[in-house]
């Protein structure tokens, strides 16, 4: 067995409406190592926050529930535990930001409460010590004035800084993992780059191992080593940073990439969108998810999902052009390249 | 030569909140769109992007300073001239959803403004087909609701129904903001098309900066009620002269992980805008404020050949 911090492996997760059955999570695999930022990508609705909501064992269930699969962190099996067990684990070895932190926090308790709610659970401490130590973490999350602060009531804070506070909360117990589910999209971009700052810093000081969940590849690009891609439930590519932007493998990853405009471009070029939108999850295409949308797509990516290539240092993706059956493969990869 | 559709002098919309504390939500900014450009407007949350084009399509009474359409003043005028005014300028919302009628069809919703037109039921539905297929939609979606489309097809009918009083000037406040990124692309050819065919002139407001400088023609950043600078979109970019806009433009993540920049990184947060700062509204944020600033209102002023900035480095 190999050392992850966190392994997922082959979820499912199924959520029962009205309309039917949602299949959000059709079977996705990675992992997170030590001290490392993994980050997963995708549009709204592909699954990421379940994802991230089966990690921490927070799926509702009615009418939620995991079908299949297996997730692992630091040797123990999470999907096996009781609620009890889960629950310790999340208060001290899994940490979580939202990307909401008004909803995250509690409107009615002071800043420094919250904060080490959980660490006093878990710690036999006094109250001075408890002051003390939210005192600490409020400092070590850049908030300004921390004595004065730590009295204060949510509603006293900006936005940036009650980020900074949930992920005060998050980091309390010195967890091993966070899991941040877009921790910056409601904030403004300077904020965000005091947010993004932050979580390196953290991460350096604490070694901490990080996912976060965000649909902005600029955000990727700048904090996670590694990323997972999502479509429809599914994970298409993954691998590290370096290697997704500089020679993606799958065609959902060339349009995303394609179809951004870039800050630091010299000359104005036409985006080229991704057509169409993504498949309906109640009934989801039994063949590979970005069929009806992909300009490369073949008779068989409708009939069957294709399965894992493996490139070079990990890097993965899920497609028919990568079968040794493909045709024309390198002239369509090498487009597809020059495109992204 | 460009010729001024829109002309912004000095205006100013105040909002009395209680207590006697007036918010300063814009507060005396001026500017010229030029027929056939797309003037980017860009900002952090609350420093009163969407009160300014809320004010220059009349949305707001303003509380000071006038706007110009046409060389006339969209305040002042009364009747014919305020109900065309009403045709020639059109707003684009950020959240398709909540600004289209849940309970109208896609057909209702578009045609609610031809309808003073009287046009026969027939050509009112040929006039609907047509500008569904414009905005890449076709006649089958006239009969559907809106809750039955996706958000892009939702901002698709936004801008149908935008068109259909055949518009000079569209205000797009975030229109692409609630989209996923593979269908922003969708919505901003659309926009740029439609402009290329019909002349359009737009103030496009939005937090994504790559993507207003794709857009633009020309952008203004704004913070805490003032413009403080504005230049072509190229210009602004490669030489930003506004310690708030080299700030702003170096925290833009760059979706390329072998760029290395230097980031600015601003301490502190934006001052409420019913409490601005003295002098220079930046001046709390800024890396590079003296006495002066909190002294002096730094004065608007083209520095360049049409960029312009307020700032005391460059009075
Ligand atoms: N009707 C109103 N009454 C009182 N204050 C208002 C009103 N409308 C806006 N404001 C205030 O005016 C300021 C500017 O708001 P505005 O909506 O123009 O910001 P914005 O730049 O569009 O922000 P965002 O990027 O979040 O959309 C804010 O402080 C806001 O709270
Ligand atoms: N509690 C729930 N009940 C029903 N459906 C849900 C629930 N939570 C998520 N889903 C559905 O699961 C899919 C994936 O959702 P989510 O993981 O939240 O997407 P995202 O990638 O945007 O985070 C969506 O189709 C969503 O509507
Ligand atoms: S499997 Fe086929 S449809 Fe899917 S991404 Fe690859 S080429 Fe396109
Ligand atoms: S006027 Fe002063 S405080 Fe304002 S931006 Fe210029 S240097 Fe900074
Ligand atoms: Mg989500
Ligand atoms: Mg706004």
């Amino acid at each position: 067995m190999t050392d992850h911090l966190l392994q997922v492996e082959n979820l499912r997760v199924h959520f029962k409406t009205y309309g039917g059955e949602v299949q959000a999570v059709r079977g996705v695999t990675f992992h997170v190592d030590r001290g490392e930022t993994v980050a997963v990508v995708g549009e709204s609705g592909c699954g990421k926050s379940v994802t991230a909501q089966a990690i921490m064992g927070l799926i509702p269930n009615p009418p939620g529930r995991i079908v299949d699969g297996k997730i692992t962190f630091d040797g123990k099996s999470i999907t096996e535990m009781s609620k009890k067990e889960l629950l310790a684990v999340r208060g001290s070895e899994i940490g979580m930001v939202f990307q909401d932190p008004m909803t995250a926090l509690n409107p009615t308790m002071r800043v420094g409460t919250q904060i080490v709610e959980g660490f006093v659970r878990t710690h036999n401490v006094s109250k001075e010590e408890a002051r003390k130590k939210a005192i600490e973490m409020l400092r070590l999350v850049g908030i300004p004035d921390p004595e004065k602060r730590v009295d204060q009531y949510p509603h006293e804070f900006s936005g940036g800084m009650r980020q900074r506070v949930v992920i005060a909360i998050a980091l309390a117990n010195t967890p091993k993992l966070v899991i941040a589910d877009e921790p910056t999209t409601a904030l403004d971009v300077t904020i965000q780059a005091q947010i993004l700052d932050l979580l390196r810093e953290l991460q350096e000081k604490q070694q901490l191992s990080i996912v976060i969940i965000t649909h902005d590849l600029g955000v990727v690009a700048e904090i996670a080593h590694r990323a997972v891609v999502m479509y429809a439930g599914v994970v298409v590519e993954t691998g590290s940073v370096e290697d997704i932007f500089a020679s993606p493998k799958h065609p959902y990853t060339w349009g995303l990439m394609r179809s951004l405009p870039r800050i630091d471009g010299t000359e104005k070029e036409r985006l080229v969108p991704i057509v169409g939108s993504p498949p309906d999850l109640f009934d989801p295409p039994k063949g590979c998810p970005f069929a009806a949308r992909c300009q490369f797509a073949m008779e068989i990516c409708e009939q069957q999902m294709p399965s894992v290539t493996d490139f070079e240092n990990g890097h993965q993706a899920i497609c028919w052009l990568h079968d040794s059956r493909a045709p024309k493969i390198d002239e369509l990869v090498a487009a597809g390249r020059q495109a992204g | 030569m460009s010729e001024a559709l829109v002309e912004v002098k000095n205006v100013k919309k105040h909002f009395e909140i209680g207590n006697g504390v007036t918010l300063k939500a814009v507060d005396g900014v001026t500017f010229t769109i030029n027929r056939g450009e797309t003037l980017g407007l860009v900002g952090e949350s609350g420093c009163g992007k969407s009160t300014l084009g809320r004010t220059m399509i009349r949305l707001y009474e303003n509380t000071d300073g006038e706007v110009l359409f046409k060389g006339k003043n969209a305040h002042q005028i009364k009747g014919k001239d305020a109900a065309q005014f009403h045709r020639d300028v059109q707003m684009i919302f950020q959240d398709p959803q909540a600004s289209l009628n849940p309970r109208m069809t896609v057909m209702d919703i578009i045609a609610e403004g031809l309808d003073i037109h009287g046009l026969s039921r027939g050509a009112r539905a040929d006039r609907v087909k047509e500008l569904l297929e414009l905005v890449g939609l076709s006649k089958a979606h006239a009969s559907r609701f809106p809750h039955e489309f996706s958000g892009g097809q939702r901002q698709r009918i936004g801008i149908a129904r935008a068109l259909a009083v055949e518009p000079e000037f569209i205000i797009a406040d975030e229109p692409i903001s609630a989209l996923d990124v593979s269908i922003q692309a969708q919505v901003v050819n659309l926009l740029e098309d439609l402009q290329q065919d019909r002349g359009l002139t737009y103030l496009f407001i939005a937090h994504d900066l790559s993507m207003v400088k794709h857009i633009s023609t020309r952008i203004g950043v704004m913070y805490l009620g003032k413009m403080v600078e504005m230049a072509s979109s190229f210009e602004l970019y490669a030489e930003p002269l506004h310690p708030y806009t080299q700030a702003l433009l170096s925290s833009i993540p760059i979706p390329d992980p072998t760029v290395a920049r230097e980031r600015i990184i601003l301490q502190g947060d934006l001052p409420s805008p019913a409490n601005a700062p003295s002098g220079c509204v930046f001046r709390t944020r800024c890396p590079k404020a003296t006495p002066q600033c909190a002294a002096e209102v730094p004065e608007w002023k083209e520095v360049g050949s049409n960029h312009w900035v307020a700032c005391h480095l460059y009075q």
